[in-house]
């Protein structure tokens, strides 16, 4: 088990290294970064201090080596905005955000699954008809303007809502349901389908015939089959979960990770996107490797050898 | 030999060669879905081609005394502007049908791209196989392990967001999926008999790509393409929306979504009617890759 954990994490290595290499491009791509900090009457020879001060005249590839090192160490120099390291202010947004994506997760757990077990159980009634055209729907409305709907319906017309930022549960409402559609739309239909696969089984038969009942063969032998492919689409999910999360909190001003990171770009605050980019691609393969171990407690047949 | 054999009708007979596209448009033709999906992309098709001819007004035309108008048929409604009219007067119906072109030709532009990108890669590493198919994988992983759109996002913002730099960057984005389902595909037909007979009657490797696997891995490209212009739909509309697509004055469906956010309390319409045309145009892609999986697919019953 240790050994498979060892091997996964020496795995994600060269993910992180390509990671770090876009987020380094990004200064580059943008052409000189003197230009960026530097106002443009500034001397030659005070650019030429300013280049070697900050290695800027070094080597591409020692150069990159330097960010790595820097930002293994957490050190992304400080933001351009707010003068202050990049990793603490995107750190001081992370709750805020880690709030509306396990809010939203949640939400796409606690409906989807039931949903789509439901659907999978009632096969071609008018409510597995309901669930696949609600999960159709929820895949092709864009995020983004699902929140503009739900801003206008329930914050400017009906005033049920506050429109955006954060503090009450009420504040989380709306930027949960909207971040949560398109999971919950994915997971209903997985679900469902494996469901149908499951449901013609033999052992389903078998409890059956043993006597259980209904419900429990439904939600504890069959549904706990079913759930792996559901839990690999989560798992999965939750890197579009993240991405989902800069939309987000841009539409509804949720002052978290998502919403310092388009500012970043918006400011050109490049030690900012770095750090943002870095944290997101920590926190993603984290929760890959939690999905991957939890298969092992889901299904006993998965050995790690 | 093209006699029917005892016990089958005429029509169980043997299809002719070529019928292949024929049989598919006939099994789709009924099916509610795919008629719906057919319909609708057809009006943006046309919308994209002509858009001259089918907007009511001229999609640039400003007027300070005729903004944020409700749709014609409402109370102060303008005649003419069917569906109101945004901040600055502008037709809103005129923009979307105008905002299709650009939403139609980046899609397309961009699933060519990573369409490119991900047959050679995917072709490369199910037929060579090896260490071809270990570094491929290797990418394709890594690319697949991250939420890219966050790096689209701020790679736009950096080189800046023209068209060209869209259509490539959102198709650099896409590739992995592509290359996943070709290298899939591949490893299913490779093995087959055919393949066999191309190599032993002394077929280069590059025939053997390019005559016998390619043409039988269409089907599944095709379906997967049509997922993915759903996707870069989506995709293009999310970076206007935050305005890091396409540039105003050019009308864009996600743009509009976004000018309307800031005058939601005096006019829902001007973010409302885009989003719907995005919407359906997305619901049609998606529902014609479902239906055209299950018309290509040889092993489903078509009744």
């Amino acid at each position: 088990m240790l050994r498979y954990v060892a091997r996964r994490l020496l795995l994600t290595l060269p993910v992180f290294v390509g990671i770090l290499f876009i987020s380094f491009l990004l200064t580059h791509l943008s052409g000189d970064p003197t230009d960026l900090i530097l106002t443009p009457d500034t001397p030659d020879h005070v650019r030429e201090e300013f280049r070697r001060r900050h290695g800027l005249d070094q080597p591409f590839l020692v150069q990159f080596y330097q960010f790595c090192i820097r930002a293994l160490q957490g050190d992304f120099g400080n933001s351009l905005r707010f003068n202050q390291p990049a990793l603490e202010l995107v750190f001081e947004r992370l709750g805020a955000t880690a709030e509306l994506a396990l809010a939203a997760m949640f939400l796409a757990i606690a409906v989807g699954i039931p949903a789509g077990v439901v659907a999978a159980y009632r096969r071609n009634t008018p409510i597995d008809l309901g669930v696949r055209a609600v999960s159709l729907f929820g895949l092709a409305v864009p995020s983004f303007y699902l929140g503009v709907v739900l801003i206008f319906v329930f914050a400017v017309w009906l005033r049920w809502f506050p429109s955006g930022g954060r503090g009450t549960w009420m504040h989380l409402v709306l930027p949960a349901v909207v971040l949560a559609v398109d999971q919950l739309a994915l997971i209903a239909r997985t679900t469902r389908s494996c469901m149908l696969d499951v449901l013609n089984q033999d052992y389903v038969r078998t409890a059956r015939s043993k006597g259980l009942g209904e419900g429990w063969v439904v939600w504890g032998h069959a549904l706990r089959n079913a759930f792996i492919p559901v839990l690999t689409v989560i798992g999965l999910q939750f890197g579009i979960l993240l991405g989902g999360v800069v939309v987000t909190e841009t539409v509804f001003s949720w002052p978290g990770v998502g919403r310092l990171a388009v500012q970043a770009i918006y400011a050109r605050d490049f030690p900012v996107v770095q750090a943002t980019v870095f944290l997101f691609a920590v926190i993603f393969v984290i929760v890959n490797l939690i999905v991957d171990l939890l298969y092992a407690v889901l299904d006993p047949r998965i050995g790690y050898k | 030999m093209a006699d029917a054999a005892p016990g089958l009708s005429p029509s169980d007979r043997m299809p002719p060669r070529r019928s292949q596209s024929s049989l598919v448009l006939r099994r789709l033709l009924v099916k509610p879905g795919a008629i719906f999906s057919l319909l609708i992309l057809a009006v943006f098709v046309a919308c994209a081609l002509f858009p001259e001819l089918i907007a009511p007004q001229d999609p640039f035309a400003q007027s300070l005394g005729r903004r944020l108008r409700p749709p014609a048929f409402m109370e102060r409604g303008l005649e003419g502007y069917w569906l109101g009219t945004d901040q600055l007067g502008r037709d809103v119906l005129s923009r979307i049908i105008h905002g299709a072109r650009i939403t139609l030709w980046v899609a397309l532009l961009a699933v060519a791209v990573s369409g490119i990108l991900g047959i050679f890669a995917g072709l490369a590493a199910g037929f060579f196989g090896g260490r071809t198919d270990a570094v491929v994988l290797r990418l394709i992983d890594m690319q697949l392990a991250f939420p890219v759109v966050l790096l689209v996002i701020a790679i736009v913002a950096v080189v800046g967001p023209s068209v060209t730099n869209l259509i490539i960057l959102m198709g650099l984005s896409a590739w992995p999926r592509f290359a996943r389902i070709v290298r899939g595909a591949v490893l299913s037909v490779r093995t087959l008999e055919f393949v066999d007979a191309a190599r032993s009657v002394g077929a280069s490797q590059l025939r053997i790509v390019a005559a016998h696997i390619l043409p039988n891995i269409m089907s599944a490209i095709i379906v997967y393409a049509s997922f993915e212009l759903a996707r870069m739909i989506l995709l293009e509309a999310t970076l206007s929306f935050l305005g890091l697509g396409i540039q105003p004055p050019t009308p864009t469906w996600g743009g509009m979504i976004n000018d309307g956010r800031s005058y939601l309390s005096i006019s829902w319409s001007v973010s409302l009617f885009p989003g719907i045309a995005i919407a359906f145009v997305i619901l049609a892609f998606n529902l014609l890759g479902d239906e055209l999986r299950d018309a290509l697919d040889p092993q489903l019953n078509h009744d």
